[in-house]
């Protein structure tokens, strides 16, 4: 939700309430034939991280914990917010004190009812420094009272600002007024955990015999490396409308051999490998699909002092990234439907309005030609090359991004390019370090708005590892953090970055998969892909 | 021999702990920890996380906290990566996955490349023997890497005979693939071992000396002949036994089977440290205890050998 | 040997007749290698072109010199310490053997991956590191290979005899116990061969080793392995069959060296 839309809302509307009856319904259309086979198998990456909602960290861990468990707030397949466990909240003038109602249907796994104790439970829990759960950061982004300090170490978790009204209202204080709060409780961190169950099980609670969950499914198989199956928990408050039976995630490395695992039929669900897609797109009409994400692709120059004097000249800067053909990085290298970047937010965030840049409205040739024309300015040519490296962390797509970059560089400005890849670990030290001379970057959005982004560059941020510093920039994006109307200033912002060039924008990404087409209602339009397995069914074929 | 084995058992002690003291200031000495991410945590959270893996104490006393740990309570600490589990789970989950298929490739391998290498050797330079060669080489030609993908492509997309990945408790479906990936990298290598020393021991004196006796050739090859041949052969078995039990991370991947290969080369990549020292420690034990079966078995191939 | 001289030809002298060079994108050819980036006489691309449209053809060339350089220089790393350690481990015995063994454990069982990231970390990248790296990871079975072969060998009557005739102990190791272990020893050094070029595609996955532009025939096969299921088989064929050349010359030159270093034929 965009966060202009949610001030508005927060403003006018003191007391949020949506009949939940409007949204018990089903999602499947009436002329739709449902499957008898109602099971959804997908394929990840990697083994998740946990299966404990207040420890998880990557996204395919936090796709399992939105299906296990539930938390106040669900967002729909656009993004909206929609009642979870809580039906209604209420909020106090000065934004700072939210109480949520909770519907009394609410019903752990083992039969238990789930109260506003178990979000006390949960929530003291996510910030307490003996689970040192890795998202304790979260809370304290929350803003609830004493976060900060019991994270630290300074307070007991018993002093956070969540308070059991009754079983079933829940109450929070912030210290700080935050209008989209509600909306950052569809996040797996703030989800409700049964007490009784983890004292008995201890750190073995999440094993498929011990978990107790109150989400639509539970979770009957957990085999890492290979697969988790999770199945229809007949408890769940709104069951009878939960369509698919069984989902199960089957953890394959390799893309390659997903899409022929896919093709084979064994998954409804698989990443596209890079470059890809135009041929499967042929191939498979509306199985082949491509949606915007929040997430955009950049090269960091180094503009610290351990950064090359070369990239201190401005013009060198502009030349790089007039020089840059994103068509072709975008069309023919990646080839995934990825918008072509020339601001560092991508446009798909909602409320943020890209300025139109010069550079976005030249042609190639025209921008060929200026970057010539910019680095004879700046004193390179034939007899004094510009020559820099360039790294990036091992990976195809990654790789032959690089490549083309680099070939685009040397033909067209005669720049002697050196690539490097890394593996991770040591590409993030190396890149943390400032111990490089252009980096590939990559982020992708904790939230729906422009900030999440346009923070990286902030001269104080611990991610500006290409130690940019605007003193202009800083003071607009502080400013923009109280201002009501921030999407002007968002623009400035991307104005600046346009203008100084701190790093080279590529594209921004776009989720591209293969969903085999009897599988119904998934969220392409939902751009943080916060999906829920109770929202989809198979279609008869 | 008992003697011998007895004072092997006891360096394998000492042999193991300088193991897991090089092994453990390799790992802190490699660039990134296990908490360096594309997002820096924040120093407050940092600290919480550091404080409970014992991350924050000294280096000499996480080793020694270690060692007692697991002398004590045979507890080799908890995965910083997976959350939810410790290094005794994914062993346990682990290891008998990359058992069963990596004692079975190894199986698969020995049988084959040793029958293989000693029918080109007996006949050589007949066609036999170009057969022998020539299926030696082509299994050393599709690397694991290629020969996963083919595999997949063949029987499952094109035949759509065989499940394309997964475990299954290890159901002989699920198995057939791995095992044929994994066996033919070492059948190739074992054959030509088995093939070049068959020859090299039949050129010999006393095998000359035997044939001049009028033995016959069967009794020759088994009699004489054999155990000399596998002298090299099994020296080249041992490691690749080890490294074929602990499981092999081109399966895993390829084949999603679970087992323990790709859990240690994962552990290494996104330096999960007790993971890798965990199955290092258990990669180590099997090593020295391989070695030292080998050793006896030289004695046993050439009773000449003394220690 | 022929097939070996005549892909030394090749490696040196088929850049004369590229039309692209090893790094040089097709743009044209990039929007779809399908098609435009099959194996043709006419685009100039004789072997095709890879996923970035570059000429399959030069990289070929290229990765087929790397790696042959690797797999020599990484196989005769090995040969060069693993026979010296193991020839003195088994032959002097006793606890020198024993002490010398358990190093090769330990180092066996530590793993590749840290090896090769410090190595990175302390000599940075560089065709000098990536050859430390693979002699690192190489030497140890050759060590072990070898000493095997010793313990038998220092019990035959011919080093008995030699003993017996006031011979000493480094001409016996000279004169005897090396020209025998040969056979064996070659052979597996051949088998390294292969091993080695693989390895130099982990190694380079890591960071150590070679980058881009510049290619090697495992990187190159683990590339078109990749694409295989997607229609455009050349770039796995030429680089798999370059590889497979090498693995059967390795295989008549380690029989062929065996023989001819076989010191009963003499």
């Amino acid at each position: 939700m965009n966060r202009t839309g949610i001030t508005i809302l927060a403003a006018f509307v003191s007391s949020w309430v949506l009949s939940s009856a409007a949204f018990a319904q089903s999602r499947v259309p009436a002329d739709v034939k449902l499957a008898d086979d109602q099971t959804f198998t997908y394929r990840v990456l990697d083994e998740l991280s946990s299966l404990d909602p207040q420890v998880v960290e990557d996204t395919i861990g936090s796709e399992l914990a939105r299906d296990l468990f539930e938390g106040l707030m669900n967002q729909d397949e656009l993004g909206n917010l929609e009642p979870g466990v809580a039906t209604k909240f209420d909020v106090n003038d000065d934004n700072t004190v939210y109480t949520f109602t909770l519907r009394d249907n609410a019903l752990w796994s083992n039969g238990d009812q789930v109260t506003a104790h178990d979000f006390v439970y949960g929530w003291q829990r996510a910030t307490d420094p003996e689970l040192a759960s890795p998202y304790q950061w979260y809370m304290e982004l929350m803003s609830i009272k004493n976060a900060a300090e019991i994270i630290k170490g300074e307070k007991p978790k018993e002093e956070l600002g969540v308070k059991a009204v009754d079983d079933l209202t829940f109450e929070v204080t912030l210290t700080n007024p935050i209008p989209y709060f509600p909306q950052m409780t569809t996040h797996a961190t703030t989800f409700p955990t049964h007490k009784g169950v983890i004292e008995k099980h201890g750190d073995q609670w999440t094993k498929p015999e011990n978990m107790v969950s109150n989400g639509a499914y539970v979770l009957t198989e957990h085999l890492p490396n290979e697969r988790s199956v999770r199945e229809r928990n007949t408890k769940y408050w709104n069951n009878e409308n939960t369509v698919l039976d069984k989902v199960v995630a089957l953890v394959i490395n390799d893309e390659n051999v997903a899409l022929t695992r896919f093709l084979a039929g064994e998954l409804d669900r698989t990443d596209v490998p890079a470059g890809q897609f135009p041929r499967l797109q042929k191939e498979y009409p509306g199985v082949a699909i491509s949606y915007p994400r929040l997430c955009n692709y950049y090269y960091t120059f180094n503009l610290s002092d351990s950064g090359p004097e070369v990239f201190k000249d401005i013009r060198v800067r502009q030349a790089l990234a007039l020089a840059v053909d994103r068509k072709i990085i975008t069309q023919n290298v990646m080839a995934g439907g990825q918008p072509e970047a020339y601001t560092f937010t991508p446009a798909a965030v909602s409320g943020f309005e890209p300025p139109t840049t010069e550079m976005a409205q030249m042609s190639q040739a025209d921008r060929d030609a200026r970057a010539k024309a910019l680095l004879a300015e700046a004193g390179y040519g034939d007899d004094n090359k510009l020559s820099f490296d360039m790294i990036y962390n091992t990976s195809d797509a990654h790789k032959k991004v690089a490549v083309a970059l680099s070939q685009m560089w040397k033909q067209k400005l005669g720049a002697e390019v050196n690539l490097g890849n890394m593996e991770w670990k040591v590409f993030l030290e190396t890149r943390g370090n400032q111990d490089f001379q252009l980096a590939r970057g990559a982020w992708c959005g904790d939230y729906n708005e422009a900030s999440t982004f346009l923070d990286l560059l902030d001269s104080e941020s611990g991610y500006n590892d290409g130690k940019f510093n605007n003193a202009e920039l800083d003071s607009l994006l502080e400013q923009a953090k109280v201002s009501n109307e921030p999407a002007a200033l968002y623009t400035q912002i991307e104005q600046i970055i346009a203008a100084e060039l701190p790093v080279i924008p590529i594209y921004h990404y776009a989720g591209v998969y293969m969903i085999d087409s009897d599988l119904g209602n998934w969220p392409v339009t939902n751009v943080q892909q916060n999906w829920y397995s109770k929202n989809l069914y198979k279609i008869a074929e | 021999m008992f003697a011998y084995t007895i004072k092997r058992l006891l360096i394998a002690v000492p042999t193991i702990l300088m193991l897991v003291v090089a092994c453990f200031f390799l790992m802190h000495a490699a660039p990134g920890g296990p908490f360096t991410s594309e997002r820096p945590l924040p120093p407050a959270v940092l600290a919480n996380i550091e404080a409970r893996y014992g991350l924050d104490q000294p280096l000499w006393k996480q080793l020694w906290d270690y060692l007692t740990n697991i002398v004590l309570y045979f507890d080799f600490g908890p995965s910083f990566k997976f959350k939810d589990r410790d290094v005794n789970d994914v062993i346990a989950q682990g290891f008998p996955i990359s058992l069963t298929y990596g004692f079975l490739s190894f199986l698969v391998a020995t049988i084959v490349g040793l029958s293989l290498g000693i029918a080109a050797a007996i006949r050589h330079n007949t066609w036999i023997d170009y057969l022998a060669v020539g299926l030696g080489i082509a299994a050393q030609a599709l690397p694991n890497f290629v020969m996963g993908p083919i595999l997949i492509l063949v029987f499952t997309l094109w035949l759509g005979w065989l499940p394309g990945g997964g475990w299954n408790g290890g159901q002989w479906p699920y198995l057939i693939m791995p095992v044929i990936a994994l066996s033919t990298s070492y059948m190739g290598s074992i054959a030509r071992l088995t093939r070049s020393s068959m020859l090299e021991v039949l050129n010999s004196n006393f095998i000359r000396t035997a044939r001049a006796k009028g033995l016959s050739d069967r009794s020759i090859i088994w009699r004489h002949a054999l155990k000399p041949t596998l002298m090299p052969v099994v020296t080249y078995l041992g490691p690749v036994f080890v490294y074929v039990l602990t499981g092999s991370v081109f399966v895993d991947i390829y084949f999603s089977t679970g087992g323990l290969g790709q859990a240690y080369v994962g552990s290494a990549l996104s330096r999960d440290y007790a993971i890798l020292l965990g199955v290092t420690i258990l990669y180590g034990a099997l090593t020295v205890a391989v070695s030292l079966i080998i050793d006896l078995a030289y004695a046993w191939l050439d009773p000449k050998i003394r220690y | 040997m022929f097939v070996l001289a005549l892909m030394l030809l090749f490696v040196l002298f088929g850049p004369s007749i590229a039309k692209w060079s090893n790094e040089e994108i097709d743009w044209a050819a990039l929007g779809d290698i399908q098609h435009l980036g099959v194996p043709s006489v006419e685009s100039g691309h004789y072997f095709g072109t890879d996923e970035l449209g570059r000429d399959l053809y030069a990289r070929t060339i290229q990765a087929t010199g790397t790696s042959l350089l690797v797999g020599l220089i990484g196989a005769a790393m090995a040969l060069l310490v693993g026979t010296t350690w193991g020839v003195i481990a088994g032959f002097v015995g006793g606890r020198v053997d024993n002490l010398m063994m358990r190093i090769v454990d330990v180092l066996l069982a530590i793993p590749n991956v840290l090896v090769i990231i410090l190595i990175l970390v302390v000599v940075g990248r560089s065709f000098i590191a990536l050859f430390i790296a693979l002699g690192a990871v190489s030497w140890l079975s050759m060590a072990r290979i070898v000493r095997a072969q010793t313990l038998t060998l220092k019990n035959r009557e011919f080093i008995e005899a030699a003993r017996a005739g006031g011979v000493s102990e480094i001409m016996i190791i000279w004169r005897h116990i090396l020209p025998n272990l040969m056979g064996v020893v070659i052979v597996y050094a051949s088998l390294l061969v292969p091993e080695m070029i693989f390895a130099e595609s982990f190694i380079s996955f890591l960071g150590l080793g070679i980058s881009e532009p510049y290619t090697s025939l495992g990187a190159l096969i683990a590339e078109g392995a990749r694409t295989m299921g997607y229609g455009t088989l050349w770039q796995i064929a030429f680089p798999l069959f370059f590889y497979v050349t090498i693995i059967i010359t390795m295989f008549y030159i380690g029989d062929g060296l065996r023989d001819a270093l076989d010191p009963k034929d003499r």
